[in-house]
């Protein structure tokens, strides 16, 4: 089966561990206000894509890739296609190339589904946009139930997770907001890392090309201080 | 077997029996497989006596890039008195005259090129040395003697650019360990030797002429002693501590710089050999870690403080006042153990204890089983400072074995052993531009080569093309191999490297290095011819003069196998046809894929080619994909350059890599780590060179626009470092619009 593909990046560095081969999956049921790919939102669009050919990619580079070759699954949203996903998974781990899977968390509902591709996923990059419910559907358009039902599935199948978090000026940089994380998360062991995104706005000439209002286009990017003041926070937490 | 009560400590070994630095080096050395934790920083006496090197670096240029100039003295050995920066503080002394950065005159190259250095710095050379000079002949005056006028018009076209004909030639490397081992009596009775048995032989032109430099050479370094000995220094008996070590390998070269004023004057591999001597001071416990850096940052504060005298032409082609003083670090033994010493850290720790600079060319050879630490220090130098290149020892150690070194930017040899004649490069889109109107440059209107009609149809045709193609590249290829005979029998004859080839073997193995220019703009333009449909455009006589190109082409740099398939022929068949016409001296063809910065000067020079590069845009430089035209990325790039082949490119494939430090990761640890695990992956598909630069844009642009914000930039352009403010305007914007890769 294939998948809807937007695009490759060949050399990650910022989407998991190491160098990484990232797939940019096409397709989003999420709207988040900071999104900065618009062009992966639709979901009929992409190049249609066998994950053999994906894993003999990521073969051709692996002299790259350090021990180990390495792959980050990323969006658009992973979950959307999550058979794709899980097949590609699969090809990957029978190549010992290592996985990771990053997700909203929203985008397959289905129980058994999300088990097959946990059994296959080594790593785990849960985006957890915002602390509070309303929040969360007002600037993402989906629920905030879904990635804490998703943690807890991480939970159960002890899969290693990374917390992703976009700081945005004025949306989630308060200290309140690594409080309720901290909440949100504290008995969950699978938790090895959180990752504080700053929000930047590189994404501005993407969104004039396709005619679409940036809706934070006035909002200050978030500063190395901000982010380093709230790693701050965090770690005051974690040390109680 | 020698002996000498210095060698105390040192085990017995062939080294004793004649001159062997190599068996020295493996019997003697300690490896180090550590980290970087045991650096020390700079003195207060190293940073007061740097302090004032920088000071008078400011001065230089305030200027205009040059500080003084002796106009009345012939540069050579002993010609000058001694000269100090601070004589009480400098632990390793001697200047190439008689006071810091003050220039010599060298017009063994050619008169002309020394007078024109001399005014273009308001200077006038002096009458003693032009009338002097009106008798002798010079290098310059002999190649143009013998030039004939295919020749001459070549170079006037710039077909064939940048050759050795009116300065010296440089890349050759004397092995200047041998003094700090043996001392100079022992190196004097070897070649006495030697020249006792060639005179047994049957004296024909190769044994008079090797009859006749071994008789230079000698002499040379019986003035290497005295010059030592205006220093106060007797170097005629091997060094005793690392101080003298240092010292009598540092007058070695000095003595070379005197004598030459080559156009790359490296250093070779001397970094794990000095070593040695700090471990026995060790041992003794006459020299402690401290020390040991200061010895390191004077000895590279004498190779910061080397200078040229050059014209405003010849910094066009070589920007900068580069004088590629390489010197290589690091690499693996046959045996499998690692070369790395602490001595291999304490040079690179000489751009913290100095800051960043971009002479010596340090240049690391980098091999996958290089030790862990040294790699990450390697990484972690580059992000820092940009002022490291790495070359590839597990393609070259199969080749040079395990004591070679770098001339210049990528050109490998054995030290001691092997040597080459440096030949700059041709122009290859401009043989293109050539072969198309039938030997008619559209740039200079002048004819050359062979007379054909004008390539008739109104579209380019691949097959018809690539036959023109074939029949210009054997014209040019035979030129060029005979034009290089001219100017190496002319530089052997009148401006010979005495000091020099008085430290390599007496039978020494040569090679004749040529290059070509312009390599992802001619296989750009190849592919447009046949992926794309190129239509020629004409000027009133019919010539033509641009391009129209309709639709897709795949380009260099993005590992994509329809076109790097090109570049690889490109290359391949251009080794093959120069190897068809024999080299003086039977020197081995080579071939690099090297610009320097004379790229901009290329482009300049060519009209616009069939890729869609417009007549007098700059080519990218060495082998490098063209600015912008990397679609997929950082490693599709780099693979792309991997592919050509080195066996058919032995005088090295240099690539200038920038990427952003976002893109090599979120946090310092990671980059470090990061940008190991790209130079492993890099080297493992065969690469041979690779320049970092872990850099932004904007602060290219932001030091463009305000030089005084970073005084001292550095960045790697093309097999050397270089000040970016010594840059001339149109390489600095050459420099800003190549591809940064960045994150997403």
């Amino acid at each position: 089966m294939s998948g809807r593909i937007h695009s490759y990046l060949t050399m990650g560095t910022v989407d998991g561990p190491g160098i990484r081969f990232v797939v940019f999956l096409q397709g989003c049921f999420a709207r988040c206000i900071y999104c900065h790919n618009p062009d992966t939102w639709d979901k009929n669009t992409g190049i249609l894509t066998e994950p053999e050919d994906i894993v003999e990619k990521v073969l051709r580079y692996r002299a790259y890739y350090g021990k180990q070759p390495q792959i980050t699954v990323s969006g658009g949203e992973a979950l959307n296609q999550i058979e794709f996903t899980t097949k590609l998974f699969r090809l990957c781990k029978k190549n010992k190339i290592h996985t990771a899977l990053d997700t909203s968390g929203f985008g397959c509902m289905e129980e058994e589904k999300i088990k097959e591709l946990l059994e296959v996923t080594d790593l785990c990059l849960l985006d957890v946009k915002f602390t509070i419910p309303e929040a969360y559907e007002e600037f993402t358009g989906i629920p905030m139930e879904a990635v804490v039902t998703f943690l807890d599935q991480l939970e159960k199948y002890k899969i290693t997770t990374w917390i992703r978090m976009v700081i945005v000026p004025g949306l989630n940089d308060k200290a309140e907001e690594m409080e309720r994380l901290y909440q949100l998360t504290k008995d969950i062991t699978c938790i090895e890392k959180l990752e504080l995104l700053p929000f930047r706005k590189l994404c501005l000439e993407k969104y004039q090309e396709m005619n679409l209002e940036f809706p934070l286009k006035v909002t200050p990017e978030a500063g190395k201080e901000l982010i380093d003041s709230l790693y701050n926070v965090w770690n005051d937490l974690k040390m109680k | 077997m020698y002996s000498f009560q210095q060698w105390n400590g040192f085990q017995e070994g062939k080294w004793m029996e004649k001159i062997n630095v190599k068996d020295f080096i493996h019997s003697h050395y300690t490896p180090y497989e550590g980290d970087a934790t045991f650096l020390k920083e700079a003195t207060s006496r190293t940073k007061n006596l740097y302090g004032k090197l920088e000071d008078l670096c400011v001065k230089e240029m305030e200027k205009g890039g040059v500080l003084d100039i002796d106009t009345n003295t012939v540069s050579s050995l002993t010609n000058y008195q001694p000269g100090y920066l601070d004589k009480e503080n400098e632990l390793i002394v001697g200047y190439q005259t008689d006071a810091p950065l003050k220039r010599g005159v060298n017009p063994f190259g050619g008169i002309r090129m020394a007078r024109t250095a001399c005014e273009s710095y308001g200077y006038k050379m002096g009458d003693k040395i032009e009338e002097y000079f009106s008798y002798r002949t010079t290098h310059n005056d002999g190649v143009f003697r013998a030039y004939n006028d295919e020749m001459r018009l070549a170079r006037k076209i710039g077909i064939i650019t940048g050759l050795p004909d009116s300065y010296g030639r440089g890349r050759i490397i004397g092995d200047y360990r041998r003094i700090a081992l043996y001392g100079v009596d022992i190196l004097i009775k070897e070649k006495e030797d030697d020249k006792r048995k060639i005179g047994l032989r049957l004296m024909e032109t190769d044994n008079i002429r090797l009859s006749e430099e071994l008789y230079q050479q000698i002499s040379f370094l019986v003035k290497l002693k005295e010059m030592a000995k205006m220093y106060g220094f007797d170097i005629s008996e091997p060094a005793d501590t690392a101080k003298e070590a240092f010292q009598w390998l540092y007058f070695g070269y000095l003595a070379a710089i005197k004598e030459q004023n080559g156009a790359a004057m490296s250093l070779g591999r001397v970094s794990t050999f000095l070593d040695i001597y700090i471990e026995r001071d060790f041992a003794r416990g006459i020299l402690n870690e401290e020390q040991a850096q200061e010895l390191v940052d004077d000895f590279v504060m004498k190779l910061r403080s080397a200078r040229h005298l050059r014209t405003p032409e010849y910094n066009e082609l070589f920007a900068g006042d580069p004088m590629w003083i390489t010197e290589v670090l690091g690499g693996m033994r046959e045996n499998g153990k690692t070369l790395v010493t602490k001595n291999s850290f304490r040079f690179l720790n000489t751009l913290y204890t100095m800051g960043e600079a971009p002479e010596p060319n340090l240049t690391v050879l980098w091999s996958e089983q290089l030790p862990e630490g040294f790699k990450e220090f390697c990484s972690k130098v580059s992000i820092d400072t940009d002022s490291i290149q790495y070359e590839n020892d597990d393609l070259m150690r199969l080749i040079y074995g395990d004591d070679y070194g770098i001339a210049c930017c990528v050109s490998a040899m054995v030290i001691g052993k092997q040597m080459q004649f440096f030949g700059a490069r041709c122009n290859l889109p401009k043989l293109l531009l050539l072969a198309l109107n039938g030997g008619y440059d559209n740039v200079s209107n002048l004819q050359i080569g062979p007379q054909e009609e004008v390539y008739p149809g109104d579209y380019l045709d691949y097959d018809l093309v690539m036959e023109r193609w074939t029949t210009y590249r054997a014209w040019l290829c035979e030129l060029y191999v005979n034009t290089m005979n001219v100017i190496h029998y002319m530089h052997d004859k009148y401006a010979y490297e005495k000091t020099q080839m008085a430290l390599h073997d007496t039978d020494v193995h040569r090679f004749m290095a040529f290059g070509v220019a312009g390599l992802s703009v001619i296989t750009d333009s190849i592919s447009a011819i046949k992926y794309a449909k190129v239509k020629t455009i004409r000027d009133e006589n019919g010539y033509i003069v641009d391009f129209e190109t309709a639709g897709d082409f795949p380009t260099f740099g993005n590992d994509d196998e329809r076109v790097d398939s090109i570049a690889i022929r490109v290359v391949r068949d251009i080794s093959d046809e120069l190897k068809k016409t024999p080299t003086y001296r039977n020197a081995e063809h080579t071939l690099s894929v090297l610009t320097i910065t004379s790229n901009v000067v290329y482009g300049k020079k060519t009209g616009s080619t069939p890729d869609g590069r417009k007549k007098g845009e700059p080519f990218a430089p060495g082998a490098n994909p063209m600015h912008n035209r990397e679609k997929n990325g950082a490693i599709a790039s780099l693979n792309s350059v991997a592919k050509l082949p080195y066996d058919c490119c032995r005088d090295g494939i240099s690539n200038t890599f920038s990427i952003t430090p976002g893109a090599l990761g979120k946090e310092k640890d990671i980059q470090i780590k990061n940008l190991v695990t790209i130079l492993d992956g890099y080297f493992h598909n065969r690469a041979h060179h690779i320049n970092v630069n872990v850099l932004r844009r904007e602060k290219l642009i932001e030091a463009f626009e305000n030089p005084e914000l970073y005084p001292n930039l550095t960045i790697r352009v093309s097999g050397y470092a270089v000040n970016f403010h010594k840059l001339t305007i149109e390489q600095q914007k050459e420099v800003i619009s190549r591809t940064f890769h960045e994150e997403l």
